[in-house]
Formats: C-alpha cells, structure tokens, sequence
C-alpha cells in the first residue's frame, strides 16, 4: 500500500534562486540552480550587479587617470592591478622601469598575494560552517601587512601605488624593516593556519571530491592562477613570461593533483609559502636607486597601436589590453579579469553535487564581483 | 615562436583562400577575414608547432569611422608555453549585419568573453551555445561599449522599462 503511495507520488526538479543578496556568493553574484531533489542538475551564474562600464570609463580619462580606478576591479589586491595596468602601458609607450621599483612591485604583489590567499582560506571556511575563526585568523596578519600598504602608499585598500615606469614613493628603510618583521613571522602563523585546517576532518571530508576540474577542461576554459595549479597544470606566469625581476628568485610552483576544492585550498597555503620565499629573496637583495623614470609625462601619449600585458595576480591571469590612437586617453580600455572567466566553468564543477557543496566551489574559485562586473 | 609572417604563411598552406594580413605593432598579429577564422583557429590550435591550447583574451574594438567593429583574440599555448599569438577579424558594425563565427565550440574560454562582446558591442556569435546578455539586464537596449552609444539621461532612469523573464522571477 505505501509503496504504491510513493509511485504516486508526482516530482519534478526545482529551481532555487542563491543570491544576489547571500553572504556565501561573496557580493552580488547569483545562481539560478536547477535540483533533482537535492542535486544540482543546472547551474547558471548571473552577474553584472556591480557594472559599471569601467573600460568606458577608462576611454574618456587619461591613461594615468584610469590608475586610481584599476583599483577598484579587485578590491582585495589593488597593489597587482595597478602593477598589470602599468604594464600594459609601459609595453605600448616603451617605457623602462628602474631596479628598485621593480624589486619593490615584487615586494608588494607578493604581500598582496598573502593577503589574498590568507583571506581565500579564511573565507572558505565560512562557506564550510566554521563561522569567521579562521577569517579572523586571516584579517590579523592581513591588517600589519595593510600597515605596510598603507605606510609606502597612504591607502590601505585602494593603494594606487603603482606608477608607469616605477612606483609613486620610495619605501623607506623603517617600511622594509617592517616588511622584513612580518615576512620572518609569517612561516610560524601559516604553519598555525595549516595546522588548524589541512587535516581538519570536516574540512576534508567537505572538500575532498568535490567539484573537480580536469585538467584539460581547465586548459580549455581558460582557467589560470592557483585554479589551473590544482588541476596540476604546470603554468605560473611569474615563470613563464619572467616579467619584472621573477627570474631572479628560486622558489617552485606547487600543483595538486586531483583538482578538488582541497587542492584549490592546499595550492594557496603552498603558495604563500613560496610568496615568502621570493619576499625574503627580494628584500634581501633589493638596490639602491631610483624608483620612478622622469622621462614619463603626466600627459602620456603612446604611440599608435595596440599592445597586451598580463601578470600572475593571486586570482589568476589578471590582463589589460590597450588601443592607443597618439591621444591622451585610451582608444579602448580592456581589463582580462581572472575571476570573470574562472567562473566560465562553474556549472560543470557544481552538477552532480548537494546546494550545500555549491557554495564551497564557488568560494574556491575565488570571486571578487568588483572585478567580474567591471 | 615563429615570426607572424611565418604563421600567416602556414596558416594559408592550411586553410586555401583565406585571406591574412600581417598587422605590424609592439605586438605583431595577424588579420583573418570571418569566413575562415574558424578554420585558421582550428590550424594554431592543433599544429603541433603551436599548440594554441588557451584562448585567453578575446576583445571587441569599435571603429566607427571605418565601419567595423574588431575582434582581437590572444592566444597562449600552455603546454609549449608559448605566445601571445594575436588574431584579429573585422565585423560590419551596422546592425543587421553585425556577425563573427563563434570561438566558443573550440574554446570554452570564450563562452562568457563573447557574450560580453555580444552584450556591449553588439555582434552577435553564430555558433554561440547560449547568446544572452552578460553585464547588463535583459531588456537593455543599445551596447554601452560601441563609440557612439549616448549614455541615459540619470533622471530619467527610474521611468526604463526593465523586462524580467520569467526563468528570471524568484520563487
């Protein structure tokens, strides 16, 4: 009799509605989710809640009055915007960069890296439950490297440091002792970190098989930074195109193996670890000398053309592609943002898994909607 | 990497009748025509002398004066660890005709950098799995990005009809 009760029993698939206005789509990010009970079937990101036509924007500025700006795409990581956008312009309007400045941009895009993966991991475990422990954890070592920032650039978060050809300001000798302080600490807090979290049992049995990314797929999808790593593809741009002084420091580039949120997790720990390697390297070998070139005008004018830069920001490939007509602003303004297209391939990650485990891929990806929407 | 006059020349022993021009720059690249820029793609992508496995940045460019609107596609090869290879094609910017094959079959990179083109520069991409507007809503009229767009008036923006699908509505 139950049993044919059950067969009865209409069903058919669910479609919910996650965001824009949820604390785990880490800002105004939604999906529409399709479920069969509680699998996952359909996922579709919608964004574009936080447009603002910045490359429009960008058109009608000088090319210097867009740096303030580059800002603001990632929020998190100001220091390695700013560092891309220059660049991109260097390369158009062939401007050189002295030593020190190009020691001190590694310097600040590594610091900026720990930032950024400190917080990722902090983050991902708000996803899992463990409700802003580890997040604080993070923001404690994230605020004495602020005070750096904000001690060479007079921001913290919107630094705008970075300027064609160098750097705004010097760092002075009690700024690289700092550095020197924080970056000596920080082995000991991110063994604390790891020790807290990388055989956590929850944490693995959360994140362990699920959402998995092939390699290939990855490849395909354009997916780079620490997401294209953990699938264990061996591809750091820092190593590849060598830009800046990257070739000058020994340090290696860590891969996972299976492409699970845990290696998405455990790429990023390794990762620091080998920030603070290059940083100490860095700071150690950092010269004396100039830190901007006065031959750049306020008032750049490139010559015509067209040219692309990328670096390894902590997301991914952050790019900018430049147009220039020989006028004070940009012909056409192109951001290349790394969490925009990583999130190309949400759905295939997420089908076949629970809501619950949708929520933690995504905060693997590691999305900042400043950047996604422009 | 080979010189942009020596891709362009493979490129034409591969796929006949297609027609290449090399663009000089900081960066050279090479100008396909739409009718065979699936094919060329095809060509850098499996040559084993290239292997352009990622495509990594796909741009629109306005250029009303010439009446096109240009795609630039830039190409990295992860597994040679090579590039960028650059790519570009011109579209008839008058609406109607306003076209370009899409990437997104070879590439799944492209599926959401096309449908920003699509959303703010209006070329539609044949072949495209799912065409809809990215950045802004459905029901937006116009493509922010193209030269001569002219922004709304801020005041009158509270009276815009905003169309919701009904896929769209919350439960």
């Amino acid at each position: 009799m139950a049993a044919r009760r059950l067969a009865d029993l209409r069903t058919e698939q669910l479609s919910v509605n996650i965001g824009p206005q949820h604390p785990s789509t880490h800002g105004v990010f939604r999906m529409n989710v399709t479920l069969d009970g509680e699998t996952i079937v359909a996922l579709k990101p919608v964004v574009g809640y936080l447009h603002r036509n910045h490359e429009k924007l960008a058109e009608k500025m000088t090319y210097l009055g867009s740096m303030p700006y580059t800002d603001r795409l990632d929020y998190l990581t100001s220091m390695t915007n700013n560092w891309a956008y220059a660049l991109a312009v260097e390369k158009l309007a062939g401007i050189e960069v002295p030593e020190r400045a190009e020691y001190i941009r590694v310097i600040m895009a590594e610091l900026t890296r720990l930032v950024n993966h400190c917080l990722l991991v902090g983050f991902l475990t708000n996803d899992l439950g463990c409700f802003f422990t580890p997040v604080l954890y993070a923001f404690r070592e994230r605020e004495k490297i602020l005070d750096v920032f904000e001690d060479v650039s007079g921001s913290r978060m919107m630094c705008n440091y970075v300027r064609f050809g160098g750097v705004r300001v010097d760092m002075s000798a009690e700024a690289l002792d700092e550095t020197r302080r924080i970056v000596a600490a920080f082995p000991a807090f991110l063994d604390e970190f790891e020790k807290l979290l990388a055989e956590n049992e929850i944490l693995i049995q959360r994140c362990q098989n699920v959402g998995i990314l092939p390699a290939p797929l990855a490849i395909n999808a354009s997916i780079t930074g620490p997401m294209l790593r953990a699938s264990g593809v061996n591809y750091d741009i820092r190593k590849v195109d060598k830009y800046g002084v990257y070739d000058r420091f020994s340090w290696r580039v860590p891969l996972g193996t299976v492409g699970d949120v845990y290696d998405r997790y455990y790429v990023r720990v390794l990762e620091m670890r080998e920030s603070v390697k290059i940083l100490e390297q860095a700071l150690a070998q950092i010269p004396e000398g100039p830190v901007s070139n006065p031959k750049v005008n306020r008032m750049l004018k490139p010559p015509q053309g067209d040219a692309y830069a990328r670096i390894e920001g902590p997301k991914g490939e952050l790019g900018f592609y430049l147009v220039s007509d020989k006028s004070r602003n940009p012909y056409r303004y192109k951001v290349r943002p790394p969490s925009f297209i990583n999130l190309t391939i949400l759905e295939d990650m997420c089908i076949g898994h629970k809501v619950a485990d949708a929520v933690v891929i995504l905060g693997s990806v590691d999305i900042v909607l400043g950047e996604v929407d422009r | 990497m080979d010189a942009a006059e020596r891709v362009r020349e493979r490129i034409l022993a591969a796929v006949p009748g297609a027609e290449i021009e090399v663009v000089a720059g900081v960066q050279p690249s090479l100008r396909v025509d739409p009718a065979h820029l699936v094919a060329a793609v095809k060509f850098v992508k499996d040559d084993p002398d290239y292997r352009m496995d990622m495509c990594t940045c796909v741009s629109g460019v306005d250029y009303p004066d010439s009446g096109v609107i240009e795609i630039v596609y830039h190409f990295y090869s992860v597994e040679k660890r090579l590039g960028p290879m650059i790519l570009r094609t011109c579209v008839p910017r008058e609406e109607a005709r306003c076209e370009c094959p899409s990437l997104t079959p070879l590439y799944r990179g492209a599926e959401f950098q096309e449908r920003e083109i699509f959303d703010l520069f209006g070329v539609r991409f044949t072949g495209h799995p799912d065409l809809r507007r990215i950045l802004m809503w459905d029901g937006f009229v116009g493509h922010p990005m193209r030269k001569d767009y002219v922004p709304e008036d801020q005041d009158s923006l509270e009276d815009m009809e905003v169309a919701v699908r009904p896929e769209d509505t919350i439960n």
